[in-house]
């Protein structure tokens, strides 16, 4: 039966899309998913199995032959996780996590509040199921076990159910800043990353020492009810600032729209809800940073004109990210595997050593037309142009200019002039210039051109 | 157009790369073949024979847009002359060059005409005489550099068209044509 499971988005670059304050807590490479004594669905074969604070998400790996889904199941609708057997059997076997799965009488697996009707919690009149897990890969199984059981008792799921009416109104967005209920599940434990989430470390710790100063933190619940506020009010903020450039736009001055633009990029750049960790991915880390990145990227990509220095993105990508930061190796080698999956970005490498991100369909032929047009403006053909003149008109960054430049010199549409008033660059005459006789001059070629630019401006 | 002296410059001589070694290439072996052919061009109208690299030069610079030629190029550009063989280094350390803007074989076939359009056919000269004598006035053998008379004069000494010896004084020799 296909539609046993939810159904569960992936972007292009696949990754899964979390839900609203959904969190990834570990992942699982080459699983196999297979129920014990009813039939179904067919086994899921090898795929990564992906745990968030909601959902058990299975996702077919890369390489596999048939096209296969990508498959959720909601964590409400497990009713019990078996623990695994330790026995002398099992040490022969792939490891394996076992649960049981409610499912409703059509044959699907229970989804909460999704027209499951009457009695929904209680999953009256709906059987259940025992999925089998095999682990094939070098996963941590049994850390997966633990976090699996983690997941499943802290209910995440029901706090986003209760704020869910309240919030609604600023949720439209779609960005899923945190807006929710999602930094607090029902056992106070908090959800968030970022700053939140060293809070949330500090607080286990000393949970597992002492139970008795419980009582203590009253004051930091309260300090992250203000949190959760202060990330409410930026969302709103947000919204606000957007309804008023679509209402008003001809009334705002230029430098008004601007700092709406600024604070506009400062909110949503408040974080990703669920970077991909060391801790989450395991082996895996890399292979799921990369994706993030691919999809992390865009944006950033479309507003510097389809080409962006990696040092930029790794800022962005960092601020983005919160407290869990990436190191540049890491960041370098997301990158580099880009070649291997299916994503609209690459990484580039320029003669200089500068490494940039561009899409895969951007051209240099479009830039080229734009510096030649740039460049045979009658100021440029008599004083040239330098990096950051071009970095003004082609509305990039002066660094990322240059390298446009460089490329067109060792393209031959410019040559360069160092001199004491700097580095600039002018259309390359050299190929116009008969070497037979160097005093003609073409009719209506460049170099005429360059000449009557040149006459006009007092040199002979 | 500017003109150094009686000496009509290019128009790309106000164009602001000419005067930067141009590091890609194509451009590059464009950029010398036209310094090539201007050194050698004004050398020749101007009776040029040495060129110093760090002497001034009027051709490396260019006042009207403020640019000069780094040594760096001057040496690139002569280098070029050099493996062409219109120019030699004259010390190993390429501060001078001897710019050969008639190669040695051209400059041994003027003498020959030179000695054909005057009737020396059998004549006596001394080395000097054919440098800045009357006769020479108005040819291209006026004021030539010495050591590249002497190198032409040895060529057509080894094809018999001519004897060298030693004169009275020590540094003067001359000439015995036989054509």
């Amino acid at each position: 039966m296909a539609n046993f499971f939810s159904k569960a988005d992936v972007t292009s670059s696949g990754r899964p899309v979390l839900l609203r304050s959904e969190v990834e807590c570990h992942l699982l490479s080459s699983v196999d998913l297979e129920p014990e004594d009813h039939h179904h669905f067919s086994p899921l074969k090898s795929g990564l199995l992906i745990l968030t604070t909601h959902r058990l998400l299975w996702l077919p790996s890369a390489s596999a032959s048939t096209p296969t889904s990508a498959a959720a199941i909601p964590l409400p609708a497990i009713s019990h996780i078996f623990s695994s057997k330790k026995s002398l059997k099992s040490m022969f076997h792939s490891p394996r996590i076992r649960f049981q799965v409610l499912v409703l009488p059509d044959g699907r697996v229970f989804e909460p509040g999704s027209g499951s009707g009457s009695g929904s919690g209680s999953g009256l009149g709906s059987r259940s199921v025992v999925l089998t897990a095999v682990v094939r890969g070098k996963g941590d199984c049994d850390g997966f076990l633990g976090k699996f059981w983690d997941s499943w008792r802290a209910r995440a799921w029901e706090s986003n159910e209760t704020s869910g009416s309240g919030s609604s109104s600023v949720s439209g967005s779609g960005t899923g800043t945190g807006t929710g209920g999602g930094l607090y599940s029902s056992d106070g434990s908090v959800r968030m990353v970022g700053v939140a989430g060293i809070l949330r470390k500090e607080q286990e710790s000393w949970e597992s020492t002492d139970k008795s100063l419980q009582d203590a933190f009253q004051d930091l619940n309260a300090l992250m009810s203000k949190a959760k506020e202060m990330v409410m009010l930026a969302e709103k903020m947000r919204q606000k600032l957007l309804s008023g450039t679509n209402s008003q736009s001809s009334a705002t001055n230029d430098e008004d729209m601007g700092s709406k633009e600024e604070m506009q990029d400062w909110l949503l750049s408040v974080g990703i809800i669920s970077p991909v960790t060391k801790e989450s991915a395991g082996a895996l880390y890399h292979q799921q940073l990369s994706r993030q990145l691919a999809d992390f990227v865009r944006t950033p990509l479309e507003r510097a004109g389809g080409m962006i220095n990696l040092i930029d993105v790794y800022c962005l990508f960092n601020r983005a990210r919160g407290t869990e930061l990436i190191s540049p190796d890491d960041m370098l080698q997301a990158c580099s595997l880009w070649e291997k999956f299916d994503v609209p970005v690459m990484l580039r490498k320029f003669d200089s050593g500068v490494m940039v991100i561009q899409n895969k369909s951007h051209s240099d032929e479009e830039v080229f037309v734009r510096i030649k047009s740039l460049v045979t403006k009658p100021e440029a053909l008599r004083s040239g142009i330098s990096p950051s003149d071009a970095a003004m008109t082609l509305g990039i960054a002066p660094a990322m200019a240059k390298e446009h430049l460089l490329t067109a010199e060792s393209n031959g549409l410019l040559c360069r002039d160092v001199s004491p008033d700097g580095f600039r660059f002018y259309i390359n005459l050299f190929p116009e210039i008969d070497p037979h006789d160097v005093y003609l001059v073409k009719d209506y070629g460049i170099c005429e051109t360059w000449i009557k630019a040149v006459s006009t401006s007092g040199l002979r | 157009m500017q003109k150094l002296g009686d000496f009509k410059l290019p128009h790309f001589f106000n164009y602001p790369p000419y005067f930067t070694l141009q590091p890609v290439r194509e451009t590059r072996e464009k950029q010398v073949q036209l310094w090539k052919d201007l050194i050698l061009d004004y050398c020749r109208t101007q009776k040029i024979f040495v060129l110093g690299l760090e002497e001034e030069f009027p051709l490396f610079s260019n006042p009207v847009i403020e640019r000069t030629l780094s040594h760096e190029a001057r040496e690139a550009f002569l280098s070029a002359l050099v493996s062409e063989g219109r120019a030699e280094w004259l010390d190993k350390g390429h501060r001078k060059c001897r710019i050969l803007w008639h190669r040695i074989q051209d400059w041994a076939d003027s003498i020959l005409k030179f000695v054909k359009d005057n009737g020396f056919e059998d004549s006596v000269m001394t080395v000097e005489e054919i440098r800045s004598g009357i006769e020479s006035r108005g040819t291209e053998l006026h004021g030539i550099d010495r050591t590249i008379l002497i190198r032409a004069l040895k060529i057509l000494e080894q094809k018999g068209k001519l004897a060298i010896f030693k004169g009275t004084s020590a540094d003067d020799e001359g000439v015995k044509f036989s054509v």
